[in-house]
């Protein structure tokens, strides 16, 4: 396995003896079959140079580890990539953005500190996954319900600080995020928010304590080391339900999500939907397959017609509504009045779900993330013949507009470049006030096809930003080509991300690279 | 659901218990239940069932198969397997790598 950077083989010894004393020799890892397993399983890389390797494994079982470990990181500028459970698959896994970097995993640091149901909130450290928290809540009968990310073995401390999203009311989970504990690059232990407070009574409760709000620059990037992190849990709804909307023709889209707009922005509809259509991604209908293959494509008026005899509607969304029982039916009855002024509209009742739902309940559905059970039912939905993925996920507006012109670029490019077997999820509602889309493309144990893939990624990132959609997350692949499309004002916010990274980590010691963010002695070699 | 509770609430008593003995298929149920079932258990959302029967594998489930080896498991879990992902060693340590072959090759 590699060295990091610059140290010499001697001096890394060193580092990894003195690892051995912090954490004892069982939680280093640095034999070849160790450290493999913490390469990226989904890379995008696979049998390429590129393909980052860590040089060793440290895993300590507490902060006061982690300081040692900073200070001999320091000493010896060796570079740290920290993971929590390490399953942010698609985005990287556990690997380092940087060849060489020592992962610090965090798993072993798994301690549910405290989860409250007076006030609906957790206090958890990087290792406890969404799982864990859920069965923590069971057995002690707790009435909160879990907002999990799509595969429930990640952690709420990683997914938070990447900003991931859910399914249910508190879905983007940053906005969930209430106090944290960092330790600095120089080891100095820091907590955010109310947690500045010695005793303090509302370090969950209160998200801001005094003075500047600094929790946001521990999130996506390599400031720190989150040793524990508060997020908000939703109080148990009393039941779930799902009522889908239909309607007819193409341009039916601009009313249908201005629509959709009020009723989330109002928080009368309550969790993550999408906008679907049968014209839309991967076709297997036989009539469509030929329209498609016309020259020039199928036209809206083709594709209008052909749903028309198939009495197929064009577009469909489902609505997640979440609250008491006297309310959820009348919220449903609102949202059927609005969208009423859309000519040819449909509804149609979905499941309604006690909550929290019974053991049989669960057994009736595929995936119960939105049932506030934590599921790997997700991978069910992966490429088929895949070896993983990468997500492609522009940020755009609200609007039936920018759904077409998103699916418009976007298809042009993977067709011109040959990309199939790529699953879409169009217009999704990860995040208040915008669409999220994601575009979900395989990764193989296959060179040409890898670089074919990343080549259409890249050029899709670019072209999505000179549209004004910029990637919300992004594989470490892809990481500077992200960064740099928010260039306004010649970088000025990159610029001040490296003015920060070179205060608080002068050495460089905490993740090179991530989000494109390059210590200052690294930087010569990106220009 | 105080029935689902209960459940849960003996699954963690037995993987908190199992964890101080030597491997055992005991305590490989134990670490099946938390590693495995969620991908590889009985019913719907179980994307590693619903691929092995997609491949024609008559007994999808892990823990029902005649046909696993050591070496299979020990592959799958520290090479990963199609989009099976790796796990580290503070995910699944070799010990409990060892209890779950002990669950399910020599059940």
């Amino acid at each position: 396995m590699p060295l990091p950077p610059g140290v010499s083989a001697k001096d890394f010894l060193a580092v990894l003896r003195q690892f051995e004393g912090v954490v004892g020799k069982e939680w280093v890892f640095s034999s070849d079959e160790d450290v493999e397993l913490y390469r990226d399983s989904y890379s995008p890389f696979w049998h390429e140079p590129e393909d980052p390797v860590p040089s060793a494994a440290v895993a300590p079982d507490g902060v006061e580890q982690i300081q040692q470990i900073v200070r001999i990181a320091n000493k010896y500028k060796v570079p740290l990539w920290t993971v929590s459970t390490g399953k942010n698959l698609a985005y990287g896994g556990s690997a380092p953005r940087l060849s060489g970097s020592v992962v610090l995993d965090l798993k072993r640091m798994n301690r549910i500190l405290e989860v409250n149901d007076r006030n609906h909130y957790a206090l958890v450290e990087p290792g406890v996954s969404y799982f864990d928290l859920y069965r923590y809540t069971q057995e002690h009968g707790l009435n909160v319900f879990i907002d999990a990310p799509d595969p429930g073995w990640g952690s709420p401390v990683g997914n938070t600080l990447d900003r991931g999203g859910g399914h249910t009311p508190l879905r983007d989970h940053f906005s969930t995020l209430c106090g944290m504990e960092v330790v600095l690059a120089n080891g100095d232990v820091v907590r955010t928010g109310m947690g500045a407070l010695p005793n303090a009574k509302t370090w969950q409760q209160y998200k801001y304590g005094f003075g500047p709000y600094v929790d946001g620059i521990f999130t996506q990037s390599n400031f720190g080391i989150v040793t524990k992190m508060g997020v908000w849990l939703y109080p148990m709804p009393e039941m779930r339900f799902s009522g889908t909307v239909s309607v007819p023709k193409h341009d039916d889209l601009i009313p249908m999500v201005d629509t959709l707009s009020y009723l989330m922005n109002s928080n009368i509809v309550l969790g993550t939907t999408r906008v679907s259509s049968p014209v839309i991604g991967q076709a297997r209908d036989a009539e469509l397959i030929a329209l498609r293959a016309k020259p020039g494509g199928a036209s809206i008026a083709d594709l209008e017609d052909y749903l028309k005899r198939k009495n197929l509607p064009y577009w469909s969304i489902e609505l997640p509504f979440y609250g008491p029982t006297e309310v959820v039916p009348a919220q449903w009855a609102f949202a059927k009045r609005k969208f009423s002024s859309i000519p040819g509209v449909q509804f149609r009742d979905g499941a309604t779900t006690k909550l929290p739902p019974s053991a049989e309940d669960l057994a009736k559905v595929a995936n119960t993330v939105p049932l506030g059970v934590p599921s790997l039912a997700i991978f069910a939905s992966i490429p088929r013949n895949s070896y993983g993925h990468i997500g492609l996920s522009p940020i755009t507006p609200m609007t039936g507009e920018a759904v077409f012109e998103v699916m418009d670029v976007f298809d042009k490019v993977f067709q011109e470049m040959g990309i199939d077997n790529v699953g879409v999820v169009p217009a999704g509602t990860y995040y208040p006030r915008s669409f999220f889309f994601l575009f979900v493309l395989p990764t193989e144990h296959d060179v040409e096809k890898n670089r074919k893939m990343r080549a259409a990624f890249k050029r899709l990132v670019q072209l999505g930003a000179e549209h004004g959609w910029g990637e919300y997350r992004t594989h470490l692949a892809f990481m500077d080509d992200v960064a740099n499309t928010y260039s306004f004002n010649n970088h000025a916010l990159l610029r001040l991300h490296e003015t920060i990274k070179d205060a608080l980590d002068p050495n460089g010691i905490l993740a090179p690279g991530k989000s494109g963010i390059w210590p200052k002695q690294m930087r010569k070699a990106r220009a | 659901m105080s029935r689902l509770r209960l459940l849960l609430a003996l699954l963690a008593a037995a993987v908190a218990a199992a964890a101080a003995d030597p491997p055992s298929a005991e305590r490989g149920r134990a670490v099946y239940q938390k590693w495995c079932t969620p991908c590889h258990g009985t019913g719907l959302g179980k994307p590693g069932t619903a691929a092995a029967a997609a491949h024609g594998v008559k007994t999808p489930v892990l823990e029902q198969r005649q046909d696993l080896s050591q070496k299979m498991i020990e592959s799958a879990v520290r090479k990963g397997t199609g989009i099976m992902p790796r796990f580290r060693k503070t995910e699944i340590s070799d010990a409990d790598l060892a209890a779950i072959v002990a669950y399910l090759v020599h059940k």
